[in-house]
C-alpha cells in the first residue's frame, strides 16, 4: 500500500481537467493506476533540489524569432480539409451560447 | 543479385551506377511486404502499388538525368506515422486521427524525400508514441521479425521492424524516452536518437516537445549517419531547432577510437540487466578497447531518478499536446453528443486508448493547482542535477556506454499490465532525452534465444561524431557490418 | 450605515498593430472572409509549431517602457490549458511566470484633483482567440479561427482604482500611450481594447481587500461604469445582508444591467500554467530596448505643451486634438502645409467631430490626407469656392478622401467669379422681388438675406456670398 490515496473526487477533477469521461470501472483502475505512478514519482522527494532552478528547456538558444511579415495565404480549404463538419467555410461544434 | 541483403547506401550506389533500378528496389521490397506484413504488420498505411511504381520510375528517371545523386538516392524507406506527410493519412497510431490527413509534410519528412528515397509507408508504433513495444497501437500489434511471438519495441517498432524484415532500408522513428534506440535493440538494427534540435520537430505529432527528437533507423551505421545528416538542418519553423554547421555526419564514418575514453556507470549494470545481455555490451566494450580506446567504469549518478523525472515531465506536456485532439478541426469526433462538453469528453474518451489516458490524466494532474510545484517544478529541478552529472561525465569521458534495454524483446502482451515494470524497461534511454543527448544503438549479438541485443553509446550535446565513429568502428572490428 | 470603498483592478487586452499574428505568418487584416487567414498553427493542427513575431516583443516592451515597468530580461512563453472550440490548441500561449513587463505605473487625477498613479502589476504577450458564431438553423456554433493567435498584450494594474471615474481615467490614458506609440488603435468597440474588472468593496478605512469578483465582457466605457455600479451595488447589497462575495467570473450584460456567473461544473478554472517547451525562453538585449526607448514617440503632455507654444490656438482645440494621435498628426501635417493652424483646427474641430459622431466612427478611422485637407483650405482661403460648397466638398473627402481641387473642378463648384454674371443675378433678383427691396428700404434688415438667397439660388450656389451682399448693399443705396 503506498501513501497516495487518489480520491474519487480527484479522479473526477482530474476527468474535468482532461475531458475524458470514464466508467467506474476505468475510474478505480485510474485510481490505481495514479496511485502506484504518484508513489514512484514521489523517489524525487530523497533529493535536495533547494537552490537548483528548474530546467524548462535544455538549450537557451538564443532569441528565436520571426520577422513580421505576411508568408501566408488563404488556404481556407485546406484548413477545413479534416473538419469533422463544416458550414460556411467555418467549422461546426455543438453550440456553445445560452 | 539479393537486393534485400544490401545496405541503403550499397543499394543506392547500386541504384546509380546502373546494376539494380529503383523498379527491382521497390520490387523486392514489395515482394517482402507480400512474404510477410500479414504477420509482422509494420505499416499502418503503405501507399497504393500504382503510385510506388509511377514514383519509382520518376526517381529512376531523375537519377538518370544525374538530378538525384545523392547517397540515399532510389532507396524505398519508411516514415514513423506521428511525422505528417502531406496528402498521406498520419494517424498517430490512433483512432482519434484515424481520417487525419496533413496539409503538410513534417520538415525532416520532406528532407528525406528531396534526398531521393522513395517512401513505402507509415509505419505502426505506440499510439502517440507512448509505449515500448507498439502494442497500444490502435491498428493492432507489430511483431518482432526476429521472434513474431515477442514484441519488436517502441514506440518505434514499425520502423524497427519494417528495417529489421526487409520492408524498407531505412526508417524514420521518433524518441521521447528511447523510442527509437530500444526497437532497434530489440529488432537487431541501428537507431540514432541525435541532440536535441539537430533534426527539426516541425511536423512531429508532439508527445513530449522538450524531449521528443527525430532519428534514423537502418541496418548499419553508415546508413543511420547517412540517413542523419540528410534530414539535419536548422528549420526557421521550429524555435527549438539549432543551427549546427556540424551536421556532417557521414564525415565520421572512421575505424579510429585511439585515445576515446569510454565510460561505463555502474548503475547500468546493477539489478535487473539480464546477464546475457550484460555479457553482450561488456564484450562490445572490449572489442572497442581492443581498437585503441580506454574503457573504465564509473559512477553515473542519479541514475533511477530518471523515470519517474521523466513521466513527470513527459505525461505533463503530453497532457497539453494532445488537448488539441477533440473532435472539433480533424479527427474522431463521437456522434451524437449532447453538447459541447459531452463531445469533449466522449471523442476523447473513444478515441485515446488506454495507455494514452493514463498519462493525459497523470500529466494533467502533476500540473493541477497545489501539485505543480511538488511534482512538475520538482521534476524540472532533478532534470537539471541529471543534466549536472551529465556534464560531469563528459568532463571524463567522450562517450558513456551501456546496454539500450535490460532485457531483449519480451512476450507480445507481457508487458502492458504493470505500467512501472514497463516503465522501467526504459532506465539506460530514457536520461539521454532528459538531458537533450544523442545516443546510439547497434547491435552486439544475440542472446541464447537468438534475440538481438543492443549497445548504446551517449555523448555529449553536439558530440554526435564521437558517438558515431565508435559505432562505426565497433561494427567493422566485430564484422557485424551487413 | 456603513460606508463603503470600491477597490478596482483592470485587466486590459490590447491587439497589437502587427501585420501578422503572434506565431505564424498569417494576416491580421479585417474583413476575410471565414477562415482565410489561417494555416496549420493558428488552427491548431498536429505537428505544428509556433515561431514568434518579433514585432509584438518590441511593442510589448515599447508599452512597458511608456507605463514605467521594468523589462524582464529574462522572459517566458507558458500554456494556459483550457478547453473552447474558439481556441484550437485548447491551450492558449501566454505568460504567467515571467512576463515582458513588471512593475510600472500611470499617473491620472484622481477623484480629489490631485495626479494618482494607478501601479502596473505586468504586461504580458498572449494569443488572442477566433471568433464564435452562433448557427440560428442548426442550433450550433461555427468557428473562424481569423483571430486565432492575433497578438495581445494584457496589461493588469494593481488594484488602484476606487471608482468608474478612475477606471475611465486610467483606460483613456493606457489608449492615449499606447495609440501614440502606434502599437494598436485600441478601439474599444471593435475590441482591439477590452477590459476585464476585478472589483471588491471593502468598509471605509479597512486594511484588507474583500473577496473580489471579475467581470468579462465590457466593450464600452459605458458599459464599465455600468457594470462597476451594478456589481459594487450587488456586493454591498450582498454584505449588508451579512452575505458572503465569492470569488468568481462574471459576465456582464448591459442590455439587463445585471452580472451574471460564468461558473459551469464543466470548468475547473485551473490552468495548469507551464512554460511552453517549444518557445525558447527569450533573453531581451540591451540593445533593443535602448533602441526602442530611443523611438518613443512625443506623448500627449509634450504635445499639448508644445501646441501651446507654436500655434496659438485655443486650449480646449488642444485637448480635443491630442486626444488621438491620428487626429494630432493630421493637425500637424496639414498646419506644416497650410500655415494656417486655427483653420485646420476648426475643420477638425468642427465637421471631422461632427461626421465622426453621425457615423460613429473612431479618429482612427479618418481616410483623408493632410494635403487633401490643406488644399480645401487653401480653396477657401482663395474664395475659390464659399463655405457650403467647402463643407459639401469636406463630407465627400472625410468618406473616400478625394483630391477637393480635382473635385470642384470637375463638379464644376468654383464660385461664380464673373462680376457680370453676379451684377446680372442682383438686379434680377431686386426686380423680382419688390416687396423684400421695400422692406429693406424700410430697416428691415433681414430683407437683404432674402434677397442674397434668391442670387445664391441662381447662381446655384457658387457664389461668394458676401460679395452679393456688398454688391446688393450698393445697388439698393
Amino acid at each position: 500500500m503506498g501513501k497516495n490515496a487518489i480520491s474519487d473526487e480527484t479522479i473526477e477533477y482530474v476527468g474535468i481537467l482532461s475531458k475524458l469521461e470514464l466508467s467506474d470501472e476505468e475510474k478505480e483502475q485510474a485510481k490505481k493506476d495514479m496511485e502506484s505512478m504518484l508513489d514512484y514519482i514521489d523517489q524525487l522527494g530523497e533529493l535536495d533540489t533547494d537552490g537548483v532552478e528548474p530546467m524548462s528547456h535544455i538549450f537557451q538558444t538564443g532569441n528565436v524569432w520571426r520577422e513580421d511579415v505576411v508568408t501566408n495565404t488563404d488556404e481556407h480549404g485546406r484548413t477545413l480539409a479534416n473538419a469533422p463538419q463544416e458550414k460556411d467555410d467555418m467549422f461546426v461544434v455543438p453550440k456553445t451560447f445560452e | 543479385m539479393n537486393i534485400l541483403t544490401l545496405s541503403a547506401t550499397e543499394l543506392s550506389a547500386a541504384i546509380r551506377r546502373g546494376d539494380v533500378s529503383v523498379r527491382q528496389a521497390l520490387d523486392a521490397v514489395l515482394q517482402r511486404i507480400d512474404e510477410r506484413e500479414q504477420e509482422l504488420h509494420c505499416y499502418i498505411t503503405i501507399l497504393p502499388r500504382e503510385e510506388l511504381y509511377a514514383e519509382a520510375d520518376r526517381l529512376q528517371q531523375a537519377i538518370d538525368a544525374g538530378e538525384l545523386s545523392g547517397p540515399l538516392a532510389g532507396v524505398p524507406a519508411a516514415i514513423k506515422d506521428n511525422l505528417c506527410t502531406e496528402g498521406i493519412r498520419t494517424t498517430c497510431a490512433s483512432k482519434i486521427l484515424y481520417n487525419y490527413v496533413p496539409t503538410f509534410s513534417s520538415t525532416a519528412a520532406l528532407r528525406l524525400r528531396e534526398a531521393g528515397v522513395l517512401v513505402i509507408g507509415k509505419t505502426n508504433m505506440d499510439e502517440f508514441a507512448m509505449g515500448s513495444t507498439t502494442e497500444t497501437s490502435a491498428f493492432g500489434v507489430t511483431k518482432n521479425p526476429r521472434d513474431p511471438s515477442r514484441v519488436p519495441g517502441g514506440s518505434s517498432g514499425g520502423s524497427a521492424a519494417a528495417v529489421a524484415a526487409g520492408e524498407c532500408f531505412l526508417a524514420l522513428g521518433s524518441d521521447t524516452g528511447g523510442s527509437i534506440r530500444q526497437p532497434a535493440s530489440y529488432c537487431g538494427v541501428v537507431g540514432i536518437k541525435p541532440t536535441y534540435g539537430t533534426v527539426s520537430r516541425y511536423g512531429l505529432v508532439a508527445y513530449g516537445s522538450s524531449l521528443d527528437q527525430i532519428g534514423p533507423l537502418a541496418h548499419t551505421v553508415r546508413d543511420a549517419a547517412t540517413v542523419l545528416e540528410a534530414i539535419s538542418a536548422h528549420d526557421p519553423k521550429d524555435a527549438t531547432s539549432i543551427a549546427r554547421e556540424d551536421t556532417d555526419f557521414t564525415q565520421a564514418l572512421t575505424a579510429d577510437v585511439k585515445g576515446l575514453r569510454i565510460g561505463i556507470p555502474r548503475d547500468y549494470f546493477g539489478e535487473g540487466l539480464d546477464p546475457e545481455v550484460a555479457d553482450a555490451v561488456r564484450a562490445a566494450a572490449k572489442v572497442l578497447e581492443a581498437q585503441g580506446a580506454t574503457v573504465e567504469e564509473f559512477d553515473l549518478s542519479l541514475v533511477k531518478y530518471a523515470i519517474p523525472t521523466y513521466y513527470t515531465i513527459a505525461d505533463a506536456e503530453a497532457s497539453s499536446n494532445l488537448e488539441r485532439f477533440d473532435g472539433v478541426k480533424y479527427g474522431y469526433r463521437a456522434p451524437e453528443a449532447e453538447g459541447l462538453h459531452q463531445m469533449y469528453k466522449r471523442t476523447r474518451s473513444e478515441g485515446f486508448g488506454p495507455e494514452v489516458k493514463r498519462r493525459i490524466m497523470l500529466g494533467s494532474f502533476v500540473l493541477s493547482s497545489g501539485y505543480y510545484d511538488a511534482y512538475y517544478l520538482k521534476a524540472l529541478r532533478v532534470k537539471a542535477l541529471i543534466k549536472k552529472a551529465f556534464d560531469e561525465a563528459f568532463a571524463r569521458y567522450d562517450l558513456i556506454l551501456g546496454p539500450v534495454a535490460p532485457t531483449t524483446a519480451p512476450e507480445l502482451g507481457s508487458s502492458l499490465s504493470d505500467p512501472i515494470k514497463m516503465y522501467l524497461g526504459d532506465i539506460y534511454t530514457i536520461s539521454v532525452n532528459l538531458a537533450g543527448l544523442p545516443g546510439i544503438s547497434i547491435p552486439v549479438g544475440t542472446d541464447s534465444k537468438g534475440l538481438p541485443i543492443g549497445m548504446q553509446l551517449i555523448a555529449d550535446c553536439f558530440q554526435e561524431k564521437k558517438m558515431i565513429r565508435a559505432a562505426y568502428t565497433y561494427e567493422q572490428a566485430a564484422g557485424m557490418e551487413r | 450605515m456603513r460606508e463603503y470603498e470600491l477597490v478596482i483592478g483592470l485587466e486590459v487586452h490590447v491587439e497589437l498593430a502587427t501585420k501578422t499574428k503572434i506565431f505564424c505568418g498569417c494576416s491580421t487584416a479585417f474583413g476575410a472572409k471565414p477562415n482565410a487567414h489561417t494555416c496549420p498553427v493558428c488552427t491548431g493542427m498536429p505537428g505544428s509549431l509556433p515561431v514568434l513575431n518579433k514585432q509584438v516583443l518590441e511593442y510589448a516592451i515599447a508599452v512597458g517602457l511608456a507605463t514605467n515597468c521594468d523589462i524582464t530580461r529574462y522572459s517566458k512563453f507558458d500554456r494556459k490549458n483550457y478547453f473552447y472550440p474558439d481556441n484550437p490548441q485548447n491551450y492558449q500561449i501566454s505568460q504567467l511566470y515571467l512576463p515582458i513587463c513588471r512593475n510600472g505605473y500611470v499617473e491620472i487625477p484622481g477623484e480629489d484633483g490631485e495626479t494618482k498613479r494607478v501601479g502596473i502589476h505586468e504586461i504580458h504577450m498572449e494569443e488572442d482567440a477566433g471568433k464564435l458564431v452562433h448557427d440560428e438553423w442548426e442550433d450550433a456554433s461555427l468557428v473562424d479561427y481569423n483571430r486565432s493567435g492575433v497578438p495581445l498584450i494584457e496589461i493588469v494594474s494593481e488594484p488602484d482604482m476606487r471608482s468608474a471615474k478612475e477606471v475611465i481615467a486610467y483606460l483613456e490614458k493606457l489608449r492615449l500611450l499606447i495609440q501614440y506609440l502606434g502599437a494598436s488603435d485600441c478601439k474599444l468597440q471593435e475590441g482591439s481594447m477590452r477590459a476585464d474588472v476585478n472589483l471588491s468593496v471593502r468598509e471605509k478605512g479597512a486594511q484588507t481587500f474583500g473577496t473580489r469578483t471579475e467581470m468579462k465582457n465590457l466593450n464600452s466605457f459605458r458599459a464599465i461604469e455600468h457594470a462597476i455600479q451594478g456589481e459594487s451595488e450587488r456586493q454591498i447589497d450582498l454584505l449588508a445582508q451579512g452575505g458572503k462575495v465569492v470569488q468568481e467570473t462574471r459576465r456582464w450584460d448591459d442590455d439587463r444591467m445585471e452580472s451574471y456567473a460564468m461558473r459551469s461544473k464543466e470548468d475547473a478554472q485551473d490552468y495548469r500554467y507551464f512554460p511552453d517547451p517549444d518557445l525558447p525562453p527569450l533573453t531581451v538585449p540591451q540593445e533593443m530596448i535602448d533602441r526602442i526607448r530611443a523611438a518613443q514617440p512625443e506623448f500627449r503632455e509634450e504635445r499639448r505643451e508644445r501646441y501651446r507654444r507654436e500655434y496659438g490656438i485655443p486650449d480646449y482645440d488642444i485637448e480635443i486634438l491630442t486626444d488621438n494621435r491620428k487626429l494630432a498628426d493630421l493637425f500637424e501635417e496639414t498646419t506644416k502645409l497650410c500655415g494656417e493652424p486655427k483653420k485646420v483646427s476648426n475643420w477638425l474641430m468642427g465637421e471631422t467631430q461632427r461626421l465622426l459622431k453621425e457615423k460613429g466612427m473612431d479618429p482612427e478611422d479618418l481616410v483623408f490626407s493632410p494635403q487633401h485637407l490643406a488644399a480645401l483650405i487653401g480653396l477657401t482661403e482663395s474664395r475659390q469656392i464659399n463655405s457650403s460648397v467647402a463643407k459639401e466638398v469636406f463630407e465627400v473627402m472625410f468618406a473616400e478622401d478625394v483630391d477637393p481641387e480635382r473635385y470642384v473642378e470637375e463638379k464644376g463648384l468654383k464660385t461664380v467669379q464673373d462680376d457680370g454674371a453676379l451684377a446680372q443675378a442682383v438686379e434680377a433678383a431686386i426686380a423680382a422681388n419688390p416687396q423684400s427691396v421695400a422692406d429693406y428700404k424700410a430697416g428691415k434688415v433681414k430683407a437683404l438675406g432674402f434677397l442674397t438667397g434668391q442670387v445664391m439660388k441662381a447662381t446655384k450656389g457658387k457664389a461668394d456670398p458676401a460679395a452679393i451682399n456688398a454688391m446688393l448693399r450698393e445697388a439698393l443705396q
